[in-house]
Parts: structure tokens; C-alpha cells; sequence
């Protein structure tokens, strides 16, 4: 009798649960789980004399990674992942306080003009830099035109234009977390600084700065991360000389037709954003911020 | 004592909305000074004029002598206890206390002893380490208090301070804050929505309704001798007739109201104006046949008793309530007989009446 009192419950508590939780868990990992694994798997492969992927076991790819012209390029990766982070929050910051702490209406119209970027394509996007920056772009035609200079200048195929071009791609998820947290700024606080005998300067940095701090802290992650991966940035704006570590993969899985190796260079890729992740948990930034 | 705080001619419009209404206000130095009216009046409006936060429309405002109108806020030798408390979340007690000195530069040494002194001052030793997360509200408070009175200002703005503290806490917060500004000597001005607190803590009251400082004095000649209708009915309980002067002898004067004549004394007045009369439930009399001069009847209908203060609820014929205020065991009518209200006529309040035009245009209705 008890028994079937407690099988019983059992039912009724977990089934709606299950029904619940059951096609999330089932997208995780048909999504997640099983991709991360096939690529786990794919990166001890080995690859015959027509690239074709056969199942012996090597860990030949592995060793690879630590190669002196990978390990460069993973540094100059993080390099540009660093510098497009530090422009992001540098332009970021003073449009995400100045759209949060409008009064006007404008307010709106200034939040729009960061959020519809997103739904263009950024390869499109990206291309149109391509055009404007180009020998016979707007602004080679606009300086030539003005005779600020007579040659047309080289703007392209440099890593500054590539750090422009993840900066221009990213800076919607620096701008968005930033916009929330100063959003959520008491004015009083600032007012009550103002009153105790701090000047604007002093209240930004007692006041304003470390009860942001999360925002910026959560929008580093967000830009820091994706620059890692958008090779197409580096592949139309950057030159030889701007590679990231999407590059690498994306060169392995394409021309070069090394599917294992690709497989081995994502899970760099892979690690790095993890540890990135759990040194910002650790650190205490909010999960939920990073939509996780 | 000088005058410390002067406003002058002042005024604030929010787009349509006209906020504060022509304020003058003089201030004096170390008194504590209460702006009471009830909620959306213009009180904090007018506080964050005086802390810098809001800039007149028109008008000046003066604290010590001096202009204030080109200061920003940190410049002016004020500070303010927000309602709200407003202290810093990431920073301790200590250090949300230390701020004020902090941005003066004070050397170290210095602010460890005046914000140790402090937190003595208002009983809070022993956290200075917490943060504003892990005290109770009536511990914040008192962390805002001495975060403002630290940098020892001359005048001292409090908006609603005890607002979210429960009845027993800010009887006894009312108690210290009281303490404090007499034993540090320094003018507050307090915002409040809650008369018997006024009545409590302030040398003075000032009354604001609808953005119109309606009367300023001390809270027994607020009580006594309200000038308005408002003041008359905010200010505790009163009964309240609105009538006409029929007749002035002397100081003597007799006023028809809806249900009858009653009777008053004072000056300034003249026949046929239209003012209103109140009276305190504690004056209010009665008798079981029509005395002298009234000719007003109720009927007993209720008593209520709080605490030791027992009120009788009588209906006039026009369906009015009428109290009348008694100590417990003292003597009072029966339920539901008639009775004649009467009073002395000094302690009838009578006050002119804004509103003139309208009973002129009502000048048919027949009164008495
Ligand atoms: N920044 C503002 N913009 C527009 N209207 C305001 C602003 N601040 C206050 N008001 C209006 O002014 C009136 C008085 O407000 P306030 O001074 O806060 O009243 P109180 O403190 O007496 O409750 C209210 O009607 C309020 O809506
Ligand atoms: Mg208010």
C-alpha cells in the first residue's frame, strides 16, 4: 500500500517535470552534446593521402597546435580579441550612458540604431567597409576630391582594419549589457555623491564606474569571446597578417581539407572560451548576463 | 540667530505643471524647520532646490547670505538625508560614511577619528566593516544621517527620512533626530506627509499645499490658528462649517450656516463675507436644549474609543458628521438623542474663505 502510494507520487511529480525538461535536455544534446563529441572524436583522426578522414587513432593533430606559427597566431588572435574589447568598452560606454540616462524620447531612436545592425547580415555589413576603405573607395575618392592627399591610401589588409571591423561587428553585445547596468543606476546615489562634495569626475569614478563594472565585465566576455572565431573579418578586411583563430579552422575545414586538424584547433577554441567563462564566474560576474 | 536659508519669490514649472507656487521662506539658523503637506504638494521639489538638484524657474535662494544659484551641488555648504537612504551598495559603513571627508581630502588619520566619532554619535560602533545590504532599515537610516552629518553642514535637508520605518522605529528615530539636531546645533529642514510627526519634532511648520506655502508658525499656532481651510483640516481633527457673517457686534460674530446660526469672535472680518469656522472635537459642547446664539441640532450616532480619548460621532440634518472629544469617563450623551453643539465663542476658529466667487455664485441658496 505505501508503495504504491509512493510510485504513485513519483508519477505525478515527474512526469510533468520530464515533459518539461525532456525536449530541452533532448536539444542540448542533440545540438550540443553530440557536435562536441564528434569533434572531440574527429580531432584524434588521421586523414590518408586524398584528405579523406579514416578512424586511426593519432594524436599528431594535438601536437601540432603547439607549433611556433600557430602559437603566434593564437597570440596575435588574443592580441586583436584585446584591443577590439578595449575600443568596444572605450566607445561603448559613453553612448550605452548617454542613450541609458536620456530623458527624451530620443531614447528610442538612439537604443535602435544599436539594435537593427543585428538583424543585418555582418557579412554584408563587413563588405561595405571593404568598399568604403578600398583604393577606390568613398574615402579614398573623398580625400583625393578634398586634395588631402594625391595618392590613394592603402587602408586595407592591416590588423587595424580588421580590430575596426570585429569592433564595428561586436560592439552591440558590449553596448547592450553596458545599457542595462547603467540603466539600473540609482540617480540618487549620484546626487547623493554630488551632495557629500564630489565632483562630476570623482562620482563617475567612486560611483558610476564600480557599480558598472559588471556590465563592462559581462560585454568583455561577449566581444572577447566571438573575436576569437569571426574569421570573415580578418578574411575581407585584415591581410595576411591579421589571422585569427577562426582562420586556422576555418582554413583546415576549407582549402586546406584537414578536417582532424580543424577539429583539434576548435577545441583550443573551445577551451579558451571555457576558461574565459570561469574566470569570469570566479571573478563574480553574473551568469545570467551572458545569457547562460 | 540670522536668517540662514532665504527663498525668495520662488518658483518651479515642470512644462504645465506649476510645481512650487511663488515660495517665500526664511530660515533660521539652528532651528528645525518642517515642510508638511501631503503627497505631490511640492515638498521635495522644494528641497532639491535648496540641495542644488532642481534649478528654480524664478526666484532666489540664499543660504548664509550668499547666492547659491551658480553652486553645484558639491559646492554648497549643505547636505541631504535622502528618503530613499541612497548609500553607496558597494562600498562599507565605514567608507559610505568617510565619503564626504574623503572627497575633501582629510587626511586619513582624521577620518578614522570623525567617522569613529560619528558612528558613535549615532550608535552604529562596531559596523563599520557591513555594507548597506546587511543592515535593517532603521540601521541604514542612521548610516545616511551621519554619512550627511559628517561634513558638518551648516543646514541639514531630510526628505521623508523615517518613511519606511515602522510606526514603533520612528517614533523612537523622531526621539534622536530631535536629540541630534539640538545637540549639534544645526538647522534642519524636514520633509514630512505626517502632521503628528511635525508636531513632534519642529520649531516651526511650514504648510504647503499644491505647491503654496499656506502657513508658516510654530505648531501650536498652527494648531490654533489655522488661516486656511486646508491647514484647518490637515492639521488634526477638526469639525468645519462653511458659512455666512449675518452679523457683527463688538468682537462678537454670528454666522449662518446650513443647518442654523453659530457664533464667533474675532477681527478682520465683515459682514456678509463668506468664511468658514472650526472647531476642535475637544471644544465642541453641547447641550440638551438650544443655547444663545446656536441653533444647530445632531443626532448621537456612534462613539469610538482610542486609548484613553473617547469620540462621539453626532449627524447633522444635512447629513454632516460632527465630533465631539472627551477623555474616557468623562461625561458624554446618550446614542441617538438630540443634542444642541455650542462653544465659546473664542474657540472658534474662523477663516476667511478662498473661495468667495464660488458662494457668491451660489448667493441664491438660503442659508440658516
Ligand atoms: N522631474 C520632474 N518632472 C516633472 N514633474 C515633476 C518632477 N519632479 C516632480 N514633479 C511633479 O511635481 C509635483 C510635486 O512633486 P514633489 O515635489 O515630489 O511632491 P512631494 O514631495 O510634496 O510629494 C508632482 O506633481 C510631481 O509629479
Ligand atoms: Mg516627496
Amino acid at each position: 500500500m505505501k508503495s504504491a502510494h509512493a510510485k504513485h507520487e513519483w508519477k505525478s511529480n515527474t512526469l510533468p517535470a520530464m515533459v518539461m525538461v525532456g525536449p530541452v535536455t533532448l536539444c542540448m544534446i542533440l545540438l550540443v552534446a553530440i557536435p562536441l563529441i564528434y569533434v572531440g572524436v574527429m580531432s584524434f583522426c588521421s586523414i590518408d593521402q586524398y584528405y579523406n578522414v579514416v578512424f586511426k587513432f593519432t594524436t599528431q593533430n594535438h601536437l601540432r597546435l603547439f607549433s611556433t606559427d600557430y602559437l603566434k597566431i593564437y597570440g596575435q588572435s588574443l592580441a586583436i580579441a584585446f584591443l577590439t574589447t578595449l575600443f568596444c568598452i572605450l566607445i561603448g560606454y559613453p553612448f550605452s550612458y548617454l542613450i541609458a540616462r536620456t530623458k527624451s524620447k530620443r531614447k528610442k531612436l538612439l537604443y535602435m540604431l544599436v539594435i537593427i545592425p543585428f538583424w543585418t547580415n555582418s557579412l554584408i555589413r563587413i563588405y561595405g567597409w571593404r568598399t568604403f576603405l578600398g583604393t577606390n573607395g568613398w574615402l579614398n575618392t573623398a580625400l583625393q576630391f578634398l586634395h588631402l592627399t594625391s595618392e590613394p591610401i592603402d587602408f586595407l589588409f592591416k590588423q587595424g582594419t580588421t580590430v575596426l571591423g570585429m569592433v564595428y561587428c561586436l560592439i552591440p553585445f558590449m553596448i547592450l549589457p553596458l545599457y542595462t547596468s547603467i540603466e539600473k543606476l540609482d540617480t540618487n546615489l549620484l546626487e547623493a555623491s554630488s551632495d557629500l562634495g564630489a565632483k562630476k569626475i570623482s562620482t563617475f569614478l567612486e560611483v558610476v564606474l564600480p557599480l558598472t563594472a559588471g556590465g563592462i565585465f559581462s560585454g568583455s566576455i561577449m566581444v572577447f569571446i566571438p573575436c576569437l572565431g569571426y574569421f570573415f573579418v580578418s578574411d575581407i578586411l585584415g591581410g595576411g597578417n591579421s589571422d585569427v583563430i577562426g582562420n586556422l579552422i576555418e582554413r583546415q575545414f576549407q582549402s586546406g581539407n584537414n578536417w582532424p586538424l580543424g577539429a583539434a584547433l576548435s577545441i583550443i577554441l573551445i577551451l579558451i572560451t571555457l576558461l574565459l567563462v570561469k574566470l569570469y564566474q570566479k571573478m563574480g560576474g553574473d551568469m545570467e548576463s551572458l545569457g547562460m | 540667530m540670522g536668517h540662514i536659508v532665504e527663498i525668495e519669490g520662488v518658483n518651479k514649472i515642470y512644462g504645465t505643471n506649476h510645481v512650487v507656487k511663488d515660495l517665500n521662506l526664511t530660515v533660521e539658523e539652528g532651528e528645525f524647520l518642517t515642510l508638511l503637506g501631503s503627497s505631490g504638494c511640492g515638498k521635495t521639489t522644494t528641497l532639491r532646490m535648496i540641495a542644488g538638484f532642481e534649478e528654480p524657474s524664478s526666484g532666489s535662494i540664499k543660504v548664509e547670505g550668499e547666492s547659491i544659484e551658480e553652486k553645484e551641488p558639491y559646492e554648497r555648504n549643505v547636505n541631504t538625508v535622502f528618503q530613499s537612504y541612497a548609500l553607496f551598495p558597494h562600498k562599507t559603513i565605514f567608507d559610505n560614511i568617510a565619503y564626504g571627508l574623503k572627497m575633501k581630502k582629510v587626511p586619513k588619520d582624521e577620518i578614522k577619528k570623525r567617522v569613529m566619532e560619528m558612528m558613535e554619535l549615532v550608535q552604529l560602533e562596531g559596523f563599520e566593516k557591513r555594507y548597506p545590504n546587511q543592515l535593517s532599515g532603521g540601521q541604514k537610516q542612521r548610516v545616511a544621517i551621519a554619512r550627511a552629518l559628517i561634513n558638518r553642514p551648516r543646514v541639514l535637508l531630510l526628505d521623508e527620512p523615517l518613511g519606511a520605518l515602522d510606526l514603533k522605529l520612528r517614533k523612537q528615530m523622531q526621539l534622536e533626530l530631535k536629540r541630534l539636531q539640538k545637540k549639534l546645533n544645526i538647522t534642519f529642514i524636514y520633509v514630512t506627509h505626517d502632521q503628528e510627526e511635525a508636531l513632534t519634532m519642529s520649531d516651526r511648520i511650514a504648510i504647503m499645499h499644491e505647491g503654496i506655502l499656506d502657513q508658516l508658525g510654530t505648531p501650536t499656532e498652527i494648531y490654533e490658528k489655522p488661516k486656511t481651510k486646508f491647514v484647518a483640516t490637515f492639521i488634526g481633527e477638526t469639525n468645519i462649517f462653511d458659512g455666512c457673517i449675518a452679523e457683527i457686534t463688538d468682537q462678537d460674530i454670528t454666522i449662518n450656516v446650513e443647518n442654523g446660526a453659530v457664533l464667533g469672535k474675532a477681527v478682520g472680518f465683515q459682514n456678509g463675507e463668506y468664511i468658514t469656522v472650526s472647531i476642535r472635537p475637544e471644544k465642541m459642547k453641547y447641550a440638551s436644549a438650544p443655547v444663545e446664539g446656536f441653533s444647530i441640532e445632531a443626532k448621537v450616532r456612534d462613539y469610538i474609543y482610542v486609548g484613553s480619548i473617547v469620540k462621539c460621532i453626532a449627524v447633522l440634518p444635512n447629513g454632516n458628521e460632527l465630533k465631539i472629544e472627551r477623555l474616557a469617563g468623562e461625561a458624554l450623551p446618550e446614542l441617538e438623542t438630540t443634542i444642541y453643539p455650542y462653544w465659546n465663542r473664542e474657540d472658534a476658529v474662523l477663516i476667511h474663505n478662498q473661495d468667495q466667487v464660488v458662494f457668491q455664485a451660489m448667493e441664491n441658496i438660503v442659508l440658516g
